[in-house]
């Protein structure tokens, strides 16, 4: 749940990236660390293995100015997408006010896509949270890969594999481009916030 | 709202931190969530440490302490310590849903801080 201070009007919103393993989530929040360097004052947490691979989360908190007279601090955490660091991931959600799903487009990963969003279901489950109730964005990334000529699975194909029964807002994007990075991060929030619209008053 | 205080709530919770915490020399203090969000914090004027990075990070260390407590078959390990060779850490729970986080220098006992930290988990408990 979001903290909002009543008293010095500010409202603390946590949104987490999730998705299978080298989906791109890190590379996500990279890229908004760099776009949006005069607004964040802190520097990005990152707690990773020797590979790179993130092995609790990152962190990222930047601040986007008034809604409604309060003043709002988004902050941005990613999971550890392993298959083996479910504990982990279910940490990270505790309290999550809203969700990025980073899919990986690659045709050899289509498995893994729906496995995570699964764990993402039971997860939320397990903190008495319903996938269909959380604001959720879903993210069909690397979708430059096209080019380089590796196979990646359709639009439509994921929607049906992901979106099918959720209908949320869905974009491809590419992590490592930029493309489509800040519109995701822009989505997110505006379903986020409009959610607890009721309880800024 | 769950976790949603009024403002004289905080005003006590705020007070309590400065009078038993920041008076008994603590260098700054954080009430938190355990999702990791400040829900109060205070500090002594001479501290410069990105506290919602700390915040995040003492959320999901707890946590983690946690769930290797239920491993060993412990119900939690209700209160942590890290030690630094000028400013130190400590964590206490306070009850389900929040987390008093301190950072102390090496001029503050230990055994003066916790009896001090135990005082105000009290009193926050009781308002
Ligand atoms: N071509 C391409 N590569 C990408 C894209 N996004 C991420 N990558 C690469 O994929 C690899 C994994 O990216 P990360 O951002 O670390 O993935 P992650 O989801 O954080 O992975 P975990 O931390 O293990 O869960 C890195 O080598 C990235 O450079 C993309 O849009 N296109
Ligand atoms: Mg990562």
């Amino acid at each position: 749940m979001a903290f909002i201070n009543p008293r010095n009007k500010e409202v603390q919103v946590k949104i987490v990236y999730y998705g299978p393993g080298r989906g791109g989530k890190t590379t996500n929040l990279e890229h908004i660390n760099s776009k949006f360097k005069e607004r964040i004052r802190s520097e990005m947490v990152s707690i990773k293995t020797y590979g790179d691979r993130t092995l609790f989360f990152d962190f990222l908190p930047f601040e986007v100015g008034k809604i409604k007279g309060y003043d709002v601090r988004i902050q941005l955490y990613t999971v550890p997408g392993q298959v083996k660091y479910n504990a982990t991931r279910r940490l990270v959600l505790k309290g999550v006010d809203g969700i990025v799903f980073v899919a990986d487009s690659m045709t050899v990963q289509r498995e893994k896509n729906l496995i995570s969003l699964k764990g993402l279901q039971e997860n939320l489950e397990a903190h008495n949270k319903n996938i269909f109730g959380v604001p959720l964005v879903l993210q069909y990334n690397k979708r430059d890969l096209k080019k380089r000529n590796i196979p990646i699975l359709p639009f439509d194909v994921m929607e049906q594999d992901l979106n099918n029964r959720l209908k949320v807002a869905s974009l491809g994007a590419s992590a490592v481009t930029g493309e489509n990075v800040l519109p995701t991060l822009k989505k997110i929030i505006s379903a986020t916030m409009s959610s607890l619209q009721d309880d800024l008053k | 709202m769950e976790n949603s205080f009024t403002p004289e709530k905080l005003d006590k919770i705020e007070s309590i931190l400065a009078e038993d915490l920041i008076e008994a020399g603590a260098n700054s203090v954080i009430f938190i969530d355990r999702a990791g969000n400040i829900m109060a914090r205070q500090d002594n004027g001479h501290c410069e440490h990105d506290v919602y990075s700390l915040a995040a990070l003492g959320a999901g260390n707890f946590g983690a302490v946690n769930a290797m407590a239920n491993i060993v078959g412990e119900d939690e390990f209700s209160l942590l310590f890290h030690k630094g060779q000028k400013e130190s850490l400590h964590f206490s729970k306070v009850d389900e849903e929040s987390l008093l986080i301190i950072i102390f220098g090496k001029d503050v006992s230990l055994g003066f801080l916790r009896l001090k930290v135990a005082e105000a988990v009290k009193k926050i408990r009781e308002i």
